[in-house]
């Protein structure tokens, strides 16, 4: 690992099955504040079930989580944003028919003072502004918070998102194929976005197909192949040729690092 | 208080742009309702034309009468429908629930506000069972809504007894559909509808200034507030010169603007929009997707209910018919004719009041022309088929240019 002290968060030796399908198998995983680690692997190798993992969306069937040290267990969505770990999904997850502000706010609503939260009114000012302000610190642009979601391009739905994670003030942001569906220039806004996120000292977790753009942004590149970690490599240090050969298993001999489920 | 929400005026008021850009934006924010309106317009002129009574004071009065058992039942069906679900059993319900009503009253002599409560319980009851049936088992809400309207009508029988029938003659309840207000009652009614509206608007405008969020589009507020005035004085200028305003529009009215509120400005309103929308994004947010679902079966039930009750009151009777024939169709139709989609997210409780509206009038209208009921249901079926195109159509262009 490559920060000191102990990790953000941590994976020992989770597993996940579906039915006849291992997709999780004694995964080892860490990472850590002001830390992008990039997630990478073929169709199917389980990267989005790790996130869904530790997202709260599947519950383990074996292994351990850690948080700031702490051993955690995360059963719902609700646990891991409670303890600070933010998820932008691969489909992004966002109402449609609903407008910026009230998709950014969507499940955590301001409302006006009053008894029963689900009844009271809610606070329309105070949300827009904030997300005005959330907005503008990130660099992003969207030409009316107002207009619904829907109606916006690939990559603004993508900011969007991204903003929507770091409304509960996270610690670890998961990100699940931010760049697959952009353009050029809105990959590189999306990319600089997720720079911003590290600079906010927030630990990140980013899958990608796109080995380009994993070395552009990753301090650490992680490899998962049928479900197992396949190499953890520092990203300065390591070249595309030996991430393929971990993705692929094509590599194994010029491998630097030890596929951790041999650790066991 | 508030009109259905208005995209472009909101726009306006965030951004700060011309007032022309504003009423551009104000009139293609609530399109669907415009369209609707012009409908109305149309649909007056037609039989106007033909049958001079139909705009008389005393026919207008009818329609708003003929309008609000079906109106009170579209409030529910509209946030089923926010769902993207589909209730079949309101109707069923609504004759159910009034049946217990009469019943409780008239057999057992109950006090009748608590027949009337007892009735509402019933409906939301009936929800609670067929909301958790649908989420639970994820049963498609066709499914056991359909089966609810084969089991409540049964029901309906049941309680029915015998006879088949019962008169109903408690005055509270007679009074809900027979209780007309003197013309001082009704300008009263005006007066607080419109000064709350208006302070409403000023309000809500106030504060966004006060935020920085708001620089222009004061004069998008000040026609929604001209509009609804001129509305509101018009309507009960027609309803006092014949028998006066009647309490069954003022019970009509309170609960659509009340039900708009909820759905628009409300949390609880807010993840009805959500879960329509995206359930699978809404349940990641941390919304307890199921109880929204099996609440919002309970309000639709609880709207079916008092509908029934609306209906037993103005026909003083309760009989195996009732919530019966056409009521279920129509109360589902009128919502998507007025403009609120059948796959959910979009729309507004507003349109359970124009949609009735409209088949309202064309209903009244061919009665006055005494046309046949086979001429009337093949009408209305036309109308219905052209709103969902109009819903079709809309939904695709979305799809095209990207939205979903
Ligand atoms: N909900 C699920 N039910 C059944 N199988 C699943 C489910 N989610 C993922 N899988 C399977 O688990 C494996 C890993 O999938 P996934 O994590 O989506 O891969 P990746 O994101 O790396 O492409 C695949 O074989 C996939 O079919
Ligand atoms: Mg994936």
């Amino acid at each position: 690992m490559s920060a000191a002290g102990t990790p953000l968060l941590e994976l020992e030796g989770v597993s996940k099955r579906f039915g006849p399908v291992q997709a999780l198998d004694r995964v080892d995983f860490a990472v850590s504040a002001g830390e992008v680690v990039g997630l990478v692997g073929d169709n199917g190798a389980g990267k989005s079930t790790m996130v869904k993992a530790i997202a709260g969306i599947n519950t383990i069937d074996d292994g351990v989580i850690r948080f700031e040290g702490e051993e955690v267990s995360i059963s719902s969505p609700q646990d891991a944003t409670g303890l600070g770990i933010a998820t932008v999904y691969q489909d992004l997850a966002l109402c449609d028919n609903l407008d910026v502000v009230n998709n950014l706010f969507l499940g955590r609503e301001e409302v006006a003072p009053g008894f029963g939260r689900a009844s009271r009114q809610l606070d329309e000012v105070k949300m827009e502004h904030e997300t005005a302000d959330l907005l503008s610190n990130l660099a992003v642009t969207i030409p009316s918070l107002r207009s619904e979601v829907g109606t916006l391009s690939g990559g603004q739905r993508q900011q969007v998102a991204v903003a929507r994670s770091l409304l509960g003030e996270p610690k670890v942001v998961l990100l699940d194929e931010p760049t697959a569906a952009l353009g050029v220039p809105q990959t590189k806004q999306v990319l600089a976005l997720i720079r911003r996120l590290r600079e906010r000292d927030l630990g990140v977790v980013v899958i990608s197909h796109n080995l380009v753009d994993v070395f552009e942004i990753a301090d650490r590149v992680f490899v998962l192949r049928l479900g197992r970690s396949a190499g953890n490599f520092t990203a300065s240090d390591t070249t595309e040729e030996q991430v393929i050969g971990a993705i692929t298993g094509l590599g194994d001999r010029d491998k630097e690092a030890q596929p951790t489920e041999e650790k066991r | 208080m508030s009109a259905s929400e208005a995209p472009g005026a909101e726009e306006a008021k965030a951004k700060g742009i011309s007032p022309g850009q504003a009423m551009r934006r104000l009139v293609q924010g609530d399109l669907s309702s415009v369209r609707v309106v012009l409908g109305l317009v149309v649909i007056a002129i037609i039989f106007q034309v033909q049958e001079p009574r139909f705009l008389s004071a005393q026919n207008l009065t009818n329609l708003m009468l003929q309008i609000t058992t079906i109106g009170l039942i579209s409030v529910g069906v509209v946030y089923v429908l926010l769902l993207g679900e589909i209730d079949l059993s309101v109707g069923a319900v609504s004759g159910l629930s009034a049946a217990v009503m009469a019943v409780l009253s008239v057999s057992h002599g109950w006090n009748p506000y608590l027949a009337i409560a007892a009735a509402v319980l019933v409906g939301a009851s009936i929800g609670f069972l067929q909301g958790s049936l649908f989420s639970r088992f994820a049963i498609p809400s066709f499914v056991v809504t359909l089966a609810g309207l084969l089991a409540w009508e049964g029901a309906l029988l049941q309680v029915l007894g015998k006879t088949g029938s019962l008169n109903i003659n408690d005055p509270v309840i007679t009074g809900l559909a027979n209780t007309f207000y003197s013309a001082t009652v009704g300008w009263i009614f005006a007066a607080v509808t419109i000064g709350t509206y208006g302070a409403v608007l000023a309000l809500g405008y106030r504060k966004r200034v006060a935020a920085g969020l708001a620089e222009g589009g004061q004069l998008a507020l000040i026609v929604r507030f001209v509009l609804l005035a001129a509305l509101v004085i018009g309507a009960v200028t027609i309803l006092n010169s014949d028998r006066g305003v009647p309490l069954a529009v003022m019970i009509l009215l309170g609960f659509v603007v009340g039900m708009e509120y909820i759905a628009k400005r409300t949390t609880f309103g807010r993840h009805v929009f959500a879960v329509g929308g995206n359930a699978e994004a809404a349940r990641r947010a941390g919304i307890r997707v199921n109880r929204v679902r099996i609440a919002v079966f309970m309000i639709s039930g609880s709207m079916a209910a008092i509908g029934g009750v609306m209906a037993a009151s103005r026909l003083f009777a309760v009989n195996q018919n009732s919530g019966g024939n056409e009521l279920l169709l129509l109360a589902i139709a009128g919502p998507v004719i007025a403009g609120t989609s059948l796959f959910g997210g979009r729309g507004s409780v507003w349109t359970a009041l124009l949609g009735a509206l409209v088949i309202g009038s064309i209903s009244n209208g061919m009665d006055l022309l005494s046309l046949s009921s086979a001429v009337k249901l093949m009408v209305t079926g036309g109308v219905l088929l052209l709103a969902v195109l109009v819903d079709a159509v809309a939904r695709q262009q979305r799809q095209t240019s990207g939205r979903v």
